[in-house]
């Protein structure tokens, strides 16, 4: 049976939305010139995922325009402006859903003056998928993509290597563009780099396996996606609850979504900042009392001993504590049209607490295209990446970025504007 | 420890993690319901997110006037059920006022809707306005934030949306500006109806297949007009909105998992199956948006 075949077979057996592997979230990176418009139109369509309206309005549109072929882009292209220019501009967010998998795109525009909207495509992304041209090489465009997705922290990389059928589907041309770019990304120590020769426009290896590129026998980009694995490392960390809502009945209960790792009931926490030690009394959700959650979960706790814990304030592994920090260094990204101002008065929004903040220093910028540092001049704007001490009015309770997103990120909002203005990573 | 959480489960989390939030960031939150499927599995989201607690929001509904009574009836007895309060605002009050003026009376109210919608935001000074609107729907939707944020007169202003990294979500607004809040903004209608399942949500009648007096134009279905003939089919409606521009699709979907195996196999999209007034141009959902529309 084709893969096509199949995923229909899925979908009707989707019945319940049982027998998933949950949901994955990626990142597209590339431009319309990599064929990323193709390859996303390519997914959605042998999914069966675009539907009759909506093709029949993007083959009225791309007719309007006057190009003949179908111009898939314009199924992703949302907004006004960005049809008129013809570029994608912001941040889209496009599903599917396989028998095994719901998936959730974050297609984000590849040009450099946009790299804050990449940025933010990746905080949320499992997984990322970075465009190659076979036909071009391996250009400083797709560099500054892996990059990013490394710095953002995505752990498994699918390199595509596209239009494929544009050099006879040759597998030197692959293998070539393979090890320079294994070679320019050895250094990153990224755990999951996978790479798939493929056409997007002729169709071969994104769902079906297509009948031109016989010599590879890894997975489709479909098979890669839906065997991804997320769920491990986030539940192998140590447990994390951000007390987001107090309700305070006969029993209180600290409402919140599991962070990262797994809590039972009767394990020994510690809630911060008080440095309180208990127990976890109950787990559930609306009546429900639940032997254990683990990372994702949004659940109610009750606790053994009467404590006081607000929202802003963290449950945790009583033996693997985060790190108490009133200053601490960072790498930021600029998000505002307004530049940074070093003594400006900014509110910092780490997991669910919000403190005052100032910066203490900025050391350098880091430059996207190969992450060396390069000395600061003239004032940080948008879509720069910098390296940043900041100061705290209260304490944050954090880990490193690399090693767990959800205590490692936090977002800068001026105080003035409400304006959120830079995403930072916690070293 | 392996997971063994399915996709609903994920999207379940997500959404009360978010409704959690709003009760935590803002001062003066709402949450509209509609007496429509998205709205009510909104509802059953709340419950998880706060039972046994109340709800630390009222819930409100704008009216057009031009509602299915079956669905107005699905709305007072949900909301009775859950003992929680609902505020009815309706554009027959904003046309008493004289801020809503329409050529003639049987024109859609859907735009209408905005003025009423702003005018009841002003009226309570909520700060947080929780919707059902899913990014799926359509395309200016899918560029829509989670927490989106409306200036002094109620305008979303796509080009300078506030960046939404992770899930740090920022509420905060000076007074009289507001955010729209949309904790299902993940789902699709498969993920809906499968969720509707999975929960055993009631849901109002006219979803489910039904025989109805209809007149075929341009494809699509509508109730005759006095002195029509109509024909009579077996019909559903995929979204429940101002009578005068949803329309029902042709259907023998009696219950839940006949709709979920349809919209699996259904070649159009929700929308575009029923919906009129998003079919005038290719950016008429992200104009009215701006003016304030949900």
């Amino acid at each position: 049976m084709s893969l096509l075949g199949e995923i229909e077979r899925n979908h009707a057996d989707l019945g319940d939305g049982r027998n998933t592997r949950g949901v994955l979230r990626f990142i597209t990176c590339g431009s319309v010139d990599d064929g990323k418009s193709t390859l996303i139109g390519r997914l959605l369509h042998d999914s069966r995922t675009i539907l009759q309206d909506q093709l029949a309005a993007v083959t009225r549109a791309s007719s309007k325009r006057g190009s003949g072929e179908l111009d898939l882009s314009l199924l992703t292209d949302g907004l006004e402006a960005e049809r008129e220019q013809g570029i994608t501009i912001d941040v889209a967010y496009r599903y599917f859903a396989t028998g095994r998998r719901k998936f959730i795109i974050a297609d984000t525009p590849g040009h450099e003056q946009y790299t804050r909207n990449m940025v933010t495509g990746a905080s949320t992304a499992d997984a990322a998928v970075v465009l190659l041209d076979a036909t071009k090489g391996l250009l400083p465009q797709s560099r500054r993509h892996l990059l990013i997705a490394h710095l953002l922290g995505i752990r498994n990389v699918i390199v595509a290597v596209n239009k494929l059928d544009l050099a006879g589907y040759g597998r030197e041309v692959y293998a070539a563009l393979r090890a320079s770019f294994e070679n320019f990304a050895a250094p990153l120590e990224i755990p999951n780099l996978l790479f798939i020769p493929m056409s997007a426009l002729r169709g071969d290896m994104v769902v079906e396996r297509g009948a031109n590129l016989g010599w590879y026998q890894g997975p489709t980009l479909l098979e890669a996606l839906e065997a991804i694995d997320v769920e491990s490392t986030d539940s192998s960390l140590p447990f994390r609850f951000p007390v987001q809502y107090v309700a305070r009945g006969q029993v209180r209960s600290y409402m919140g979504r599991v962070a990262a790792g797994t809590v039972q009931t009767g394990a020994e926490v510690i809630v911060l900042p008080s440095g309180r030690r208990t127990r976890v009394k109950g787990i559930s959700v609306l009546g429900d009392s639940l032997g254990s959650a683990l990372a994702g979960d949004s659940v109610a706790l009750q606790l053994e001993d009467e404590v006081d814990v607000s929202r802003g304030d963290m449950i945790v592994d009583a033996h693997r504590l985060p790190r108490p920090v009133k200053a601490f260094t960072a790498k930021l990204c600029w998000l505002a049209s307004e530049p940074l101002a070093p003594r400006g008065r900014y509110l910092l929004r780490h997991t669910t607490r919000t403190v005052k903040a100032r910066f203490a220093a900025i050391n350098y910028r880091i430059d996207v295209q190969t992450l060396e540092q390069r000395p600061l001049e003239g004032e940080v704007r948008m879509n720069d990446i910098v390296h940043a001490a900041l100061a705290v009015q209260q304490p944050v309770f954090v880990d490193p970025y690399a090693m767990d997103r959800a205590t490692g990120a936090f977002i800068l909002i001026d105080e003035a504007t409400n304006q959120t203005v830079a995403a930072g990573m916690i070293e | 420890m392996k997971s063994d959480r399915s996709h609903l489960d994920w999207l379940e989390s997500e959404a009360i993690y978010i409704l959690r939030e709003v009760a935590g960031e803002a001062a003066n939150p709402v949450l509209f319901f509609s007496g429509g499927k998205d709205s009510i599995v909104l509802l059953r989201l709340a419950e998880k997110a706060f039972r046994p607690g109340r709800f630390p929001f009222p819930l409100m509904h704008i009216d057009t006037g031009h509602n299915f009574d079956e669905v107005i009836g699905f709305r007072d007895a949900r909301a009775a059920e859950l003992g929680e309060r609902l505020i009815v605002r309706t554009v027959e009050d904003s046309i008493a006022r004289g801020t809503v003026r329409l050529r003639s009376a049987d024109e859609s109210r859907n735009a209408a809707q905005s003025v009423t919608l702003l005018e009841a935001i002003a009226e309570f000074g909520f700060d947080a306005a929780i919707g059902g609107a899913r990014r799926d729907e359509e395309k200016a939707r899918a560029k829509e934030r989670v927490f989106s944020f409306r200036d002094e007169f109620g305008q979303w202003d796509p080009k300078n949306q506030r960046p939404e990294l992770w899930d740090l979500y920022n509420a905060r607004v000076h007074k009289g500006e507001h955010v729209r809040v949309f904790p299902i903004s993940n789902w699709t209608e498969l993920d809906i109806w499968q969720y509707i399942g999975r929960e055993k949500l009631e849901v109002p009648s006219i979803y489910y297949a039904h025989r109805r007096q209809v007149m075929r134009r341009n494809g699509y279905l509508f109730a005759p007009k006095p002195g029509e003939q109509g024909e009579e089919l077996s019909v559903r409606f995929r979204t429940v909105g101002d009578i005068s521009c949803t329309c029902p699709v042709e259907s023998d979907a009696g219950d839940v998992q006949a709709i979920i195996a349809e919209t699996v196999s259904s070649t159009l999209t929700e929308r575009g199956a029923t919906r009129m007034d998003d079919q005038t141009s290719d950016a008429s959902m992200e104009r009215r948006k701006k003016e304030g529309y949900f």
